[in-house]
């Protein structure tokens, strides 16, 4: 059990950075049926940036910035990728999507040389290593967890208590109807990116504290296992990308106790489980399609 | 002699919502029968539960003396079934759609459904793949290729029947409304059935198409011996062409007879026009 | 309409004989390391798995993307079959040469000869590899076939992941040669050969395309109800196309093996899935020439036309600091969004080369009556 320790931190650690991403893809979804699939190179952008921001400037203006450059760039990709086709099918929408994902990496390509960036400023305080129960490990992986539910509280109450949350509710129930009802749907939707954006943000700064270097694949594995979290959890529901990709993060760092070149496939095959057994996940509501 | 289809206490329920209700009815080889009744009186869900887009909740269909559908209350439904008849069937009999087709139902939608990417032509041809006797090897390196004239030719013939010769290479879903319906008639034809449903085949046409519809549709019953069931709205039609009516409302079935009786037939002027419950 | 038939064909084994001439000019004059030689040999690679997954995204509308890991299957099944014995002790080095002691080319070429023999059992590595693509979508395609268009891709793409990490598992090193490189196989030949293969498989794609079961696929795409209604059976047809087109991909990955020399499952990331969804995508989704000359226009472009912006100098201008590398492929993908965003039909549509000529004949056939 004692060996063992180490791996469940890590994997609760794991859960809480992917919640943050999985967040982005589950609200997305539930508005506009999008697989969005670039979501996993913003979370990889935002590690960028913090990499060129942190080595310029003092922290303290650093981390926000970070924050706001990624939703900003969530914010942007929304308007120009995904807007222009809100009637078009959903195929093009996705191949879109998929656009950008290209897009982002053949930029941050040129931007970094293909070279990955090192991380010479990890963020103080939450990458002092210190001990757990006879582990060691980094402040950040204690930090993550609960930082995440925080954050998830607050999405949580966002959503419940506020008009922006009911209008985003309406409009994932359904997109049409809410428009008519006068939702203005495309703040709505920026105002989804832009927080899905913004959680991604704080993951990355969280994920690559932990990890010597940012490079341009860097996003999309975490980003597809964040995915398999929502999908998992049901897609839509926020709780259920949580608790999805807590399990996921967990399993995902037990298997590698056992065999490590499974760890990104066993994810993989949870994905395909669920969607055979279940496509509704945990937490999803059957939608009925109607002939 | 068995009847063409036969339904047996048919009921269809969507959670706890029934759409059709206990429907038994019969349509005997080369009549022409219509199943009538309000709008969401459950008469496209009875003819999915033929064609086999749904799997009724209870009851058996037969066609030709085959079971091709029969269920009862599984699961989740044993607990909210509302229906009638429930445990006298026990066996479950489901086809595909496809499956139901191949053996000689075929269907128009009352939503129009051509494939819109096609021409008319390719539309009716598209419908005969499922008489082929080629493979995959054979269909693709054109060993096939009598059989394949063959179908072209007939293909051409079928739009000659419905008048959609000069529009053979036109976009099918560039075509008036009118010609649409006709073509999804041959393109129905094209699948060789013996029966025939049609759903709202007249929706949106005038009286002068209407009446040609009627005469074109006795013309096909007679040419290919079909056995034809419709669903229709526009009254004209229906008491001219039908040997028998069904009327049903609210999934259930609340007049069967020859036309002239169901005109006068109290409950389904109640139906239709609605009855004032104060009096 | 007949003779129009006839005049297609005539066109287009015209424009065919043209591009082989080509080739074999080329493989005559320049060395197999020329530029030309090496766009053409990718772009016949690209051509051939753009078209296969064009049959299934573009003919009959099932959205996969797992591409990469049938092509990941066919690359390994050609290197592994057919590295020579000799050879095999080098590459497997930490495997102790391997479990596969033979080689098919070699084998061959004891039956039929040192000339013809060796392409032959090329040849033969390249389909086993395609059989087995088509066999691992045969039970892939059990389950997710049934999915949702959008499930149907994280699923695909799932599976394709699943598959280059099984590939990458060290119990299976004597086979796989694990995470390490396979190489030091044959390559079947130079520009000529690629063109003449992908010719006879796209050739095979064409005709069943063309054929009943072509339609029949379209019909799912159009309207999987209606379809269904008109005796297609969705779930035969839906496998048939998947099988064929992973089939396909399976052959092409092949020969993406043979271009490149050297096999690593590290590289049939989803980003190349990607790169060809958006060849077809450029191309026309339901136009099997606007793939294949998407893959040559962005071959073309990519590895060559397009150089200069990586290197410092393009169309003259000289600006080492905005023309470094990775300059080209940021360029290109910009274009690559502009054509998603505003011209979301391509190149083609869904039309072919072939019905851009028909079309002009129909409409003088107009004009008469």
């Amino acid at each position: 059990m004692q060996g063992l320790l180490p791996y469940i931190i890590n994997g609760i650690s794991a859960g809480g950075q992917y919640a943050l991403i999985a967040i982005g893809y589950t609200l997305v979804y539930g508005i506009l049926r999008l697989i969005n699939f670039a979501h996993g190179d913003v979370f990889m952008v935002a590690g960028l940036i913090m990499v060129y921001a942190s080595a310029s400037m003092p922290m303290y203006i650093a981390l926000p910035l970070v924050i706001v450059a990624t939703a900003l760039l969530g914010f942007l990709i929304e308007r120009a990728a995904y807007k222009p086709l809100r009637t078009a099918p959903r195929m093009s929408l996705m191949i879109s999507a998929i656009g950008v994902s290209y897009l982002i990496q053949n930029l941050a390509f040129y931007i970094t040389g293909g070279q990955p960036q090192p991380v010479t400023h990890p963020i103080p305080w939450i990458s002092d290593t210190i001990s757990v129960l006879g582990a060691s490990t980094k402040r950040v992986t204690i930090v993550t967890p609960v930082l995440t539910i925080l954050l998830v509280l607050a999405l949580v109450w966002l959503t419940k208590k506020t008009k922006v949350g009911l209008a985003m509710r309406a409009a994932s129930k359904d997109f049409e109807t809410a428009q008519l009802m006068g939702v203005k749907i495309n703040s709505v939707i920026s105002f989804t990116f832009v927080i899905g954006s913004a959680l991604a943000a704080v993951g990355a700064l969280l994920y690559f504290t932990n990890y010597p270097n940012v490079a341009i694949g860097s996003g999309s594995m975490p980003g597809l296992k964040a995915f398999v979290a929502a999908v998992f959890g049901g897609i839509g529901s926020i709780p259920g990308a949580v608790v999805g990709a807590f399990i996921i993060g967990l399993c995902e760092e037990l298997i590698k106790a056992v065999q490590p070149t499974f760890s990104d496939a066993f994810t993989f095959v949870i994905l395909i489980v669920v969607l055979c057994v279940k496509p509704t996940g945990l937490f999803g509501e059957q939608v009925t399609d109607k002939v | 002699m068995n009847p063409v289809l036969k339904l047996e206490n048919v009921t269809m329920q969507f959670g706890g919502v029934i759409a059709v209700n206990n429907l038994s009815m019969e349509v005997g080889e080369g009549e022409i029968v219509a199943l009538i009744g309000p709008n969401g009186a459950g008469k496209t869900t009875a003819f999915n539960c033929v064609t086999g887009v749904y799997e009724p909740t209870n009851g058996k269909i037969e066609y030709c003396g085959e079971t091709i559908a029969e269920n009862f209350p599984r699961g989740k439904m044993k607990r909210l079934y509302a229906g009638e008849h429930n445990g006298l069937y026990t066996k479950t009999v489901s086809l595909t759609p496809d499956a139901i087709t191949r053996r000689g139902i075929a269907r128009t939608f009352q939503n129009i459904r051509l494939f819109s990417s096609m021409t008319a032509f390719e539309n009716v041809l598209t419908a005969m793949h499922v008489r082929r006797t080629s493979n995959l090897f054979t269909a693709t390196f054109r060993l096939n290729h009598k059989e394949e004239q063959a179908q072209r030719e007939r293909a051409l013939e079928l739009l000659k029947i419905v008048g959609l010769e000069a529009e053979k290479d036109e976009l099918a879903t560039s075509l008036p409304y009118g010609k649409q319906r006709r073509l999804e008639i041959a393109r129905a034809l094209a699948t060789e059935p013996k029966l025939l449903l049609l759903d709202e085949p007249a929706a949106g046409m005038n009286p002068q198409e209407t009446e040609e519809l009627t005469a074109f549709i006795r013309r096909i019953r007679d040419e290919f011996g079909l056995t034809v069931f419709l669903i229709e709205h526009h009254m004209d039609l229906v008491m001219d062409i039908s040997d028998r009516i069904y009327v049903i409302d609210f999934g259930k079935l609340i007049a069967a007879g020859v036309p002239a009786d169901i005109q006068n037939d109290q409950r389904v002027i109640d139906a239709y026009l609605g009855v004032d419950e104060d009096e | 309409m007949k003779k129009n038939n006839h005049r297609e064909s005539l066109i287009l084994a015209l424009i065919l004989l043209i591009v082989l001439a080509a080739a074999i000019f080329l493989d005559a004059k320049l060395p197999s390391y020329h530029i030309a030689i090496k766009v053409i040999k990718k772009a016949c690679v690209y051509s051939l798995v753009a078209v296969s997954m064009n049959l299934l995204n573009g003919f009959t509308g099932l959205f996969s993307l797992g591409q990469a890991g049938f092509m990941l299957l066919g690359a390994y099944a050609y290197a592994i079959l057919s590295i020579p014995v000799a050879k095999r002790a080098g590459v497997y080095q930490y495997f102790d040469g391997g479990i596969v002691k033979f080689s098919l080319p070699e084998i061959f070429s004891g039956i039929f000869g040192e000339s013809i023999g060796p392409i032959v059992g090329m040849l033969l590595a390249l389909l086993i590899g395609g059989m087995i693509a088509g066999l691992v979508a045969y039970l892939i395609g059990l389950p997710v076939l049934r999915l949702r268009s959008d499930y149907l891709a994280i699923a695909t793409l799932g599976f394709a992941e699943i598959l280059r990490a099984l590939i990458q598992w060290s119990a299976l090193g004597p086979l796989t040669n694990a995470s390490n490189l396979l190489q030091n196989y044959p390559e079947l030949g130079g520009a000529t050969a690629y063109l003449i293969l992908i010719a006879v498989f796209i050739g095979m794609i064409l005709l069943l395309v063309n054929s009943t079961y072509g339609r029949a696929f379209k019909a799912i795409r159009d309207d999987e109800v209606a379809a269904e209604a008109m005796g297609i059976n969705l779930a035969h047809h839906k496998r048939t196309a998947f099988i064929i087109s992973s089939f396909f991909a399976g052959v092409g990955g092949g020969m993406l093996a043979m271009y490149m020399g050297t096999v690593q499952a590290l590289s049939f990331k989803s980003t190349m899935t990607y790169e060809i969804l958006l060849i077809v995508v450029i191309g026309g989704i339901g136009s099997l020439t606007g793939s294949i000359l998407t893959s040559f226009l962005y071959m073309a472009s990519l590895e060559w036309l397009l150089r200069g912006l990586d290197s410092g100098k393009f169309l003259g201008i000289e600006a080492p600091g905005v023309f470094k590398n990775g300059f080209r492929m940021a360029v290109v993908s910009v274009i690559i969004m502009v054509v998603v965003l505003f011209f979301r039909k391509g190149i083609m549509g869904d039309r072919e080369l072939t019905d851009l000529l028909r079309r002009r004949g129909r409409r003088k056939g107009e004009r008469v009556e």
